[in-house]
């Protein structure tokens, strides 16, 4: 039961900033947060591929920006020309196509969110495994190679193509009704309610990451971090494991980008761009690398400083800057820093320079 | 009964012929020991048995199976253990959970199952804890169950591997030099250990140095030199045997 006691004085946070910024007349910062919410659900799945399994991904904005994307071209291209192609009348049949209005009045017929993001999902499953597959039958880091090409060739896919917006992105992608009144989008009125749709999904997020840890495979994983020679003579198919570590991941990374495509009513491909990865990166090396709560904790307090504008233009260059003074001085992350030993050391060193 | 046999067996690198054309069975519940001067390629006999290296020829059989070409987790599967000469623990893991992924190919918890925290996926994981336990009982060092493996004295690490490997319930245990670093009484305890374990009903293989624990619990010997087999018998036997002498002793 101890591991899901760090459960209680989260979900008491969570309640905390909403009603802090109720009282303060300042709900917009959850805004902010929700957004957050939805990066920290990519960041503690790569957290446990990078801390538990020790492979390094570089290329999860791709994964992303894949479920972002495609869950935002299905639900805003208009299929009403297409009606009478067999896929479509099969699409209509199975109950996956819904009708609406753009913005301009007229009647559209697109993709209804759940068949998108159930799509987007899949695909961004079968890209990792076919990264993965051959990348993770090596021992060292070629799925940090692997996945930084990757990342570059989806930003210059969604970059070029037209489908996809180019430059511009995809905007007006409509509310995504999980069930009944629930529904993800960018309303106002319905930002409280996103924020704890948002927290809801990053905490069972959290929960199965947390059981995963602590069970059979968990400990498979780490083992293959550990000495992964020793972990294949125990029996441990350590391929497939971190096959399968990768592509969890990559679910998490396509889950989150699919809702926050969603509540943003937008996407564009800056969210692609190989620069979020590093950012993704260096915040799972802030919070102590297999450390899932150091993760979220850094993921929402560095996303919302940046959200917020906090580091300006200097946005990348800080998290660059992030991940050098980490591997320096904390390579086991902020949270578990070694501050007696530096203590003593500033303490020892002023001594020497008295005494000298 | 043989339970390995091992046949014209041969590695090869670059220009290095470093196991030569070796024959030899283990018969079941029986210590078998490897022994031989530095380089005589013992340690390499061990990567190839346990699919840690590929042969260049020959063939090992086990139970019946063929394990030339299998990879290290298949050949754990059909039940060889092993330990490691420069031990070899999962870093950042405790005592007891590095004996409790020895229990993973007794155990089949998935990727799903071990997230929604199944019940069938809980009991087996009461049951892997509790063995495990067992088995840091049997070799007393229960104490350090929650002590992070690496952080704990070499004679201790040596426990848990050997803890680790007896954990796959296997039928054939690989010791590299399980003797390697420890004082004359750890060296005897080990002894008693590796008589316990065959007692228990499992075969072991082992590499060894120490030649009063060799001669002490063997029941059979196979002499290595230069990546071939020069002497194969009882304890007794190879004692006498000039070749052997010549190895060791010089003319």
């Amino acid at each position: 039961m101890k591991k899901y006691y760090p459960f209680i004085p989260f979900i008491f946070f969570v309640v905390c900033v909403h009603f802090l910024t109720a009282w303060t007349d300042t709900l917009y910062y959850l805004t902010q947060m929700t957004m957050s919410a939805y990066y920290s659900l990519l960041i503690i799945g790569l957290c446990a591929v990078m801390g538990y399994a020790g492979q390094i991904s570089l290329g999860h904005a791709g994964f992303f920006a894949i479920g972002g994307y495609l869950s935002a071209g299905l639900t805003t291209s208009n299929l009403l020309e297409y009606k009478d192609t067999s896929v479509v009348r099969l699409l209509d049949y199975l109950g996956l196509l819904m009708s609406g209005e753009d913005i301009y009045g007229d009647t559209v017929m697109v993709v209804i969110p759940w068949a998108a993001c159930i799509f987007a999902v899949v695909v961004a499953a079968l890209l990792a495994c076919l990264i993965g597959i051959p990348a993770l039958k090596l021992k060292g880091h070629y799925l940090a190679m692997a996945t930084l090409g990757f990342g570059i060739i989806i930003y210059r896919i969604v970059l070029a193509t037209p489908y996809f917006g180019e430059a511009d992105g995809i905007s007006e992608v409509p509310g995504f009704v999980l069930f009944g009144d629930v529904v993800v989008n960018g309303d106002f009125s319905n930002r409280v309610g996103n924020y704890y749709i948002a927290w809801t999904l990053v905490l069972f997020g959290m929960l199965l990451l947390r059981n995963l840890i602590d069970s059979r495979v968990g400990r498979a994983l780490r083992a293959i971090h550990g000495a992964e020679d020793a972990a294949d003579s125990m029996g441990v198919d350590t391929t497939t494991y971190k096959l399968k570590v990768f592509v969890l991941s990559a679910v998490f990374a396509a889950v989150a980008g699919v809702f926050m495509t969603h509540y943003n009513g937008s996407i564009g491909p800056s969210e692609a761009g190989v620069m979020k990865s590093v950012r993704y990166v260096a915040i799972v090396a802030v919070g102590g690398m297999a450390h899932l709560w150091g993760a979220l904790i850094m993921a929402i307090v560095l996303n919302f400083l940046s959200l917020r504008g906090v580091f300006g233009t200097y946005d990348d260059a800080i998290f660059g800057l992030i991940l050098i003074i980490i591997m320096l001085f904390a390579p086991n992350g902020l949270l578990r820093i070694n501050y007696r030993y530096y203590a003593a050391k500033i303490l020892t060193f002023r001594r020497q320079r008295e005494e000298g | 009964m043989a339970l390995l046999h091992i046949e014209k067996l041969s590695k090869r690198f670059g220009g290095l012929q470093a196991v030569n054309d070796v024959s030899f069975t283990v018969p079941e519940g029986a210590i078998k020991a490897v022994i031989g001067p530095n380089g005589a390629g013992k340690t390499t006999l061990f990567n190839l048995i346990s699919g840690a290296l590929p042969a260049s020829s020959g063939s090992i059989r086990f139970n019946g199976g063929e394990l030339r070409k299998k990879k290290p987790y298949q050949i754990a599967n059909m039940g060889i253990a092993r330990t490691f000469q420069n031990i070899k623990m999962f870093n950042g893991m405790t005592a007891l959970e590095n004996v409790m992924v020895g229990r993973h190919v007794q155990s089949g918890a998935g990727f799903i199952s071990s997230m929604f925290r199944m019940p069938w996926s809980r009991r087996e994981e009461r049951g892997i804890y509790q063995k495990s336990m067992e088995l840091l009982e049997l070799l007393d060092i229960a104490e350090y169950a929650d002590v992070e493996a690496t952080s704990l004295a070499f004679g201790q690490q040596r426990a848990v591997e050997l803890a680790r490997a007896l954990a796959l319930e296997p039928s054939l245990v690989l010791l590299d030099e399980p003797a390697a670093g420890l004082n004359i009484y750890e060296t005897a305890e080990v002894g008693r250990l590796i008589t316990k374990i065959r007692d228990m009903g499992i075969t072991v293989l082992l590499v060894e140095h120490d030649m009063s624990l060799v001669m002490d619990i063997s029941d059979e010997i196979v002499v290595l030199s230069f990546g071939e087999r020069i002497a194969e018998g009882l304890p007794a036997e190879i004692q006498k045997d000039p070749e052997v002498v010549k190895i060791y002793l010089g003319e």
